[in-house]
């Protein structure tokens, strides 16, 4: 098994009372994309929350979560450097929209107020550092959500859904700079969806998952 | 199997433990101090061994069976004639016009204390009271006061209609706050397409599901109207008064022998609520029992006129209203009433004597009110939000058990234990100062801010927490970093309400400091009996205020503070 990218080794997530939910086995290489799709109440959601560490206390998750090697399954979820969108895209609402870019940035980086608005000037949001989260358009929300989660750092990238809430315009450009950003830093990004359009332009591995009973 | 990192509580199990040794130390150890005097323990003597004594003494006190009947007739009729009007009101007026306009007056109405609003309603219907004057001499012919025994009647109805203005707007609030979790419109479209008339679907659908959600609060205000003593001591009969109060004039009579008799009464009025709230339960079995015997038969009463109900429904909330913010005007006026000669509508003249003459005193005392309640109010909170967190930790919700502990200082009558805790303390000479009163408002204020709290904690998105851990931050920063800001509103409300809660106590306050602790209520129900008007609209006045500001401080601050983040105003 690759030592790079992140691994999904047998993966099962049951129900507290043992009912299996979803189970997944496989790999995204760095640089990738694999879409999970799906009808649902199919548990893909869920399989994410399992390798962010924020898995809801009714389930129970088995098999082995990699990244770049490092098994995640015991790991504080503020360890594993693994990012997510969601499809609200979940801006702080009590943080201003630099505040928001910021709260990315890991600590001890100096000069922040720089690489903040360095930030937001490749966004095309220069300016906005003082801006209310609320009077952003819903596509200047998802860059905004898309920059912060990517000055953190991650060594992987997990999509919930991130372009349903957007217009068909919108959605094809915010896809391409995701995909687009996730190749530049070569991390391997595992996608939620609904939407064959998506996995189409991610061109990556599609897996369908069914209802298990 | 493994299991998810997110289930390792840390120390946060410690904190809900710690809150259920507030709430039900002291408890427990009021209800030892009253079970053990009442059967001969704990005797100034000095000796000891089982008696009955105290019983005999209670028991043969002249009017004793007439004070047992006054508290549970006016504490049974007061809350189902409020139930019934919150129910009705609900039914026929919920998502009209005149709805939102009452909800928006009866809601600071919830923040008044309880002594206010029953000083209030006595200053609008005694016989020279505001109705009174308003009304003659044109109308009544009256040139000078009626004699007629309206406030204090020895029928108890002033006491009931005090009881029905204050539980109306508790239960109403109660029962909008119930509702949008049972899906109101949904029912109602479904029933009314089958066939079934407004009203009936409601009472059906409806009603069942409300009724399960406002249930512990029927029974607070059940337990609170049948055992109060402020509301009780201002507007109920005085020969002789409810069990309550009787409790009250023995606990604080000088002769300290009394206390054992006092012991005793207290444990009766604890069976005589237990025993009516058992009552009440089979009654709701019986209701449950006749609606399902009429779901099966199908009825649909499609042609049922609704409008009495409807009607009964409004004029109990427009009563509730009118007398509570007309006493509270018509303490305003005393307040700074020059001369003020029946049957004038208005003093013919104003001034700020009374003021003058009660304002420092009323300051000096609200200083030492606010510092209870803020202090009161913080302890509380701190556990409440303990709490709160210690469910996200730990990955589990409080369960049926510790909604019945939370409730149960709402529900245990506080004439039952707070008399066994003052002379627990008196044994142990620790009835004096500030710890034992403040520890007595914390029990009575926790309930109310987890109560406010725990919807708006739980209702956090949890996803915003899952981004904040996936870019580094930890449990602890998740909480002060997103969780508590974003939070800020509710927290505001909860405390406003925890202090409104912690300034109305009147009888812990009382039990707790030996009376040696004065607060605004405990001074404004000793001005009650005096009959000093000017002096009591002061008082009333500024603890209805004190009561107030932190509310309106509650919808200000969030306002200034998020004025640019529109996401948290109407969010």
């Amino acid at each position: 098994m690759a030592e790079t990218g992140l691994c999904l080794d047998n993966l099962q997530i049951h129900h507290r009372d043992g009912r299996l939910l979803a189970a997944v086995n496989t790999q995204v290489a760095p640089g990738t994309v694999v879409s999970l799709m799906g009808p649902s109440g199919v548990g893909k959601s869920t399989i994410l929350s399992a390798i962010t560490g924020a898995l809801a206390p009714e389930f129970t998750c088995s098999g082995v979560i990699t990244l770049n090697g490092r098994k995640l399954n015991e790991l504080a979820p503020q360890k594993r450097r693994v990012g997510i969108l969601f499809q609200d895209h979940l801006l702080f609402p009590h943080l201003s929209v630099g505040q928001n870019i910021g709260f990315g940035l890991p600590p001890g980086v100096d000069d922040r107020a720089t690489k903040i608005d360095a930030a937001l000037y490749e966004i095309g949001l220069e300016g906005f550092t003082n801006r209310d989260p609320d009077t952003l358009s819903g596509g200047q929300r998802a860059r905004v959500a898309l920059m912060r989660m990517l000055l953190a750092e991650p060594e992987a990238i997990l999509l919930d859904e991130p372009f349903s809430r957007l217009d068909a315009t919108l959605r094809d450009r915010m896809r391409k700079l995701v995909f687009d950003r996730a190749r530049a830093a070569n991390l391997p990004v595992l996608m939620v969806t609904h939407d064959k359009a998506d996995a189409d332009a991610a061109g990556g591995e599609v897996i369908e998952l069914t209802l298990s009973d | 199997m493994l299991r998810n990192k997110t289930n390792n509580g840390g120390g946060w199990g410690l904190i809900p433990l710690i809150t259920i040794a507030v709430l039900l130390g002291p408890i427990a150890a009021g209800l030892l101090g009253t079970l053990l005097p009442a059967f001969g323990g704990m005797r100034l003597t000095g000796e000891s061994g089982f008696s009955l004594t105290p019983w005999a003494m209670f028991l043969s006190e002249p009017g004793i069976e007439m004070s047992i009947w006054l508290s549970v007739k006016t504490g049974v009729i007061s809350t189902a004639i409020a139930l019934l009007g919150c129910i009705l009101l609900i039914a026929g007026w919920h998502g009209t016009r005149v709805f939102k306009a009452l909800e928006r007056v009866l809601s600071p109405l919830l923040a008044m204390p309880h002594a206010a609003a029953a000083l209030g309603l006595a200053f609008m219907i005694a016989p020279s009271g505001w109705a009174s004057r308003l009304l003659s001499p044109w109308a009544t012919g009256w040139e000078r006061p009626p004699d007629l025994l309206i406030v204090q009647d020895p029928q108890g109805i002033a006491l009931i209609a005090g009881l029905i203005a204050k539980e109306l707007p508790f239960l109403l609030l109660m029962s909008l706050a119930a509702l949008p979790q049972i899906g109101v419109r949904g029912r109602m479209q479904v029933a009314q397409s089958l066939g079934y008339g407004k009203t009936r679907a409601w009472l059906l659908l409806v009603l069942p599901a409300l009724y399960g959600q406002i249930r512990l609060p029927v029974y607070a205000v059940l337990a609170y109207a049948m055992s109060n003593v402020d509301v009780a001591m201002v507007l109920g009969p005085t020969t002789p008064p409810t069990l309550s109060v009787f409790i009250l004039q023995w606990m604080t009579d000088p002769d300290l022998a009394l206390r054992a008799p006092a012991a005793a009464a207290a444990l009766t009025q604890l069976a005589l609520v237990a025993a009516t709230i058992l009552i009440w339960f089979s009654g709701e079995r019986a209701f449950a029992w006749l609606r399902n015997r009429s779901v099966n038969k199908g009825a649909r009463a499609a042609g049922t006129r609704d409008s009495v109900s409807r009607l009964f429904g409004l004029s109990l909330a427009s009563f509730a209203a009118i007398t509570i913010i007309g006493g509270l005007i018509s303490q305003a006026i005393w307040s700074f009433a020059g001369r003020w000669r029946f049957p004038e509508a208005l003093p013919s003249s104003f001034g700020l004597r009374s003021w003058s003459r009660h304002g420092w005193e009323a300051l000096d005392v609200t200083l030492v009110t606010l510092g209870l309640a803020i202090a009161a109010t913080l302890i509380a909170l701190v556990l409440v939000l303990g709490c709160l967190e210690a469910e996200v930790r730990r990955g589990q919700n409080l369960g049926r058990g510790g909604m019945i502990i939370l409730y149960l200082p709402l529900i245990l009558p506080q004439i039952a234990f707070l008399p066994g805790l003052q002379i627990l303390l008196l044994q142990f000479g620790a009835a004096q100062g500030f710890t034992p009163v403040l520890i007595s408002h914390v029990i009575f204020v926790l309930p109310y801010v987890f109560l406010a709290l725990a919807g708006p904690f739980r209702a956090w998105d949890a996803r915003i927490g899952t981004i904040a851990a996936t870019m580094g931050s930890s449990a602890d920063g998740v909480l002060w970093r997103l969780r508590l800001p974003m939070l800020l509103a509710p927290i505001l409300t909860a405390v406003a309400i925890g202090m409104a809660v912690s300034i109305g106590q009147f009888l812990p306050t009382l039990m707790t400091s030996g009376g040696r602790v004065a607060t605004l209520t405990t001074e404004a129900l000793a001005l009650s009996s005096g009959g000093d008007r000017r002096a009591i609209g002061v008082w009333t006045l500024v603890l209805t205020a004190n009561a107030w500001w932190p509310f309106a401080a509650a919808l200000i601050i969030p306002r200034l503070v998020f004025r640019n983040r529109k996401g948290l105003l109407h969010g």
